[in-house]
């Protein structure tokens, strides 16, 4: 699950530095990642997990480490999102 | 109540202070309508005297190239408005008028123009100062009609109206400085005024499901306020924003501090119809019988 998250974050980041050199916790905002960035992570992260993020997950704070994402995507395959 | 803002249309039209078109959102204004708008720019002018901003007016369309740069597209498609033209020959005029005599959809034979229609005032100033900022950044004073697909019944909500703005444009806490004084001073300059208004933090209406992820990140970080007001909606409308824009428009139109960072930018937005809606709709629909004491500051 890692690796995906870390590919798409790689293709729609748009970070300033290498997605490797990103830790777990890293804040994706300060490395670099605005906004609407942050959208187009969020559509790819749907294609790639063939998933949907309910409302009350399209927030800044769920896209804001490679740890949130993780957390948020295990919440939708468990079914509790 | 959606009916109550109808109805509000209705003694507007009633007494002339608006003008029906046809067309929901769009409307003329009578001279009593323009002479409260006018006095509303002018309490405006003298509530940011001290900026000795720079006065800029551009006409309410701006280039198409500028506008894909606001990023506008992406958050508001729904709400653009797209200039087009005829640029075919003779045959094609013939299919036109033909299909307009059917019908039919004619606008099939335009093609886009170089411009757009302005969504916001202050959007074609950017591309216009590109580059270093002296210290302290600059403040911009900017005044235009704004165009926004939302056709409504509710008077309040108009597709044409007109925005009056103080934009400053330099560091990152000046621009935030710039935001925060304003949200006082205009709660204050609209108060005094006796409108029942209250600031709070807003979002813009940003399309679609992405949209709801931007508005939620914009409510967290409180980039935008409103000062709301009850007029004739359900909901109290919001008669002035400000707006933290943090480098949004310095970054795509290269605007730099004097210390060579990306300028952050910051705006307070007088919606100055829904200003004029609000007194008339508190004070009642003859200006003449307004309160002294709104009178005297409107009209000093």
């Amino acid at each position: 699950m890692d690796d995906q998250i870390r590919h798409v974050l790689a293709e729609h980041a748009r970070l300033a530095v290498d997605v490797g050199d990103v830790g777990d916790d890293a804040d994706l905002y300060q490395a670099g990642m605005t906004s609407h960035a942050s959208v187009n992570v969020m559509l790819a992260l749907e294609d790639a997990f063939d998933i949907e993020f309910p409302e009350h997950m399209l927030r800044k704070r769920t896209f804001e480490s490679v740890a949130n994402i993780r957390t948020a995507l295990q919440e939708l395959r468990n079914g509790s999102g | 109540m959606a009916d109550g803002a109808v109805a509000f249309r209705d003694e507007l039209f009633s007494a002339g202070l608006l003008i029906e078109t046809g067309v929901d959102g769009l409307y003329g204004r009578s001279q009593i309508f323009e002479s409260v708008v006018e006095a509303i720019d002018r309490l405006a002018t003298l509530a940011g005297a001290h900026h000795r901003a720079t006065v800029v007016r551009f006409p309410p369309i701006m280039p198409r190239a500028v506008f894909e740069q606001t990023d506008y597209l992406r958050s508001f498609p729904d709400l653009t408005g797209s200039i087009h033209t005829f640029r075919g020959d003779d045959r094609e005029h013939a299919r036109l008028l033909a299909r307009l005599d059917r019908g039919e959809d004619w606008t099939a034979s335009l093609t886009p123009a170089a411009a757009v229609l302005c969504s916001a005032a202050c959007h074609p100033l950017y591309p216009t100062i590109t580059g270093r900022l002296p210290a302290g950044g600059r403040v911009f004073d900017v005044y235009g009609y704004c165009f926004r697909h939302e056709p409504a019944t509710d008077p309040t909500r108009m597709i044409a109206f007109r925005m009056r703005e103080f934009v400053h444009v330099g560091d990152p806490d000046d621009a935030e400085e710039h935001r925060d004084q304003w949200i006082t001073r205009a709660t204050d300059l609209m108060a005094g005024l006796g409108l029942a208004v209250e600031a709070v933090v807003a979002n813009d209406p940003f399309f679609g499901r992405l949209g709801t992820m931007l508005a939620n990140n914009q409510r967290d970080e409180a980039l935008k306020y409103e000062i709301v007001t009850p007029i004739a909606g359900e909901r109290p409308t919001a008669i002035v924003s400000c707006n933290l824009h943090r480098d949004h428009f310095g970054g795509p139109f290269e605007i730099e501090t004097a210390d060579g960072a990306v300028a952050h930018s910051a705006c307070v937005g007088f919606g100055v119809e829904r200003i004029a809606l609000a007194l008339l709709r508190t004070h009642g629909l003859d200006p003449d019988h307004w309160p002294a004491a709104v009178t005297g500051r409107l009209w000093p």
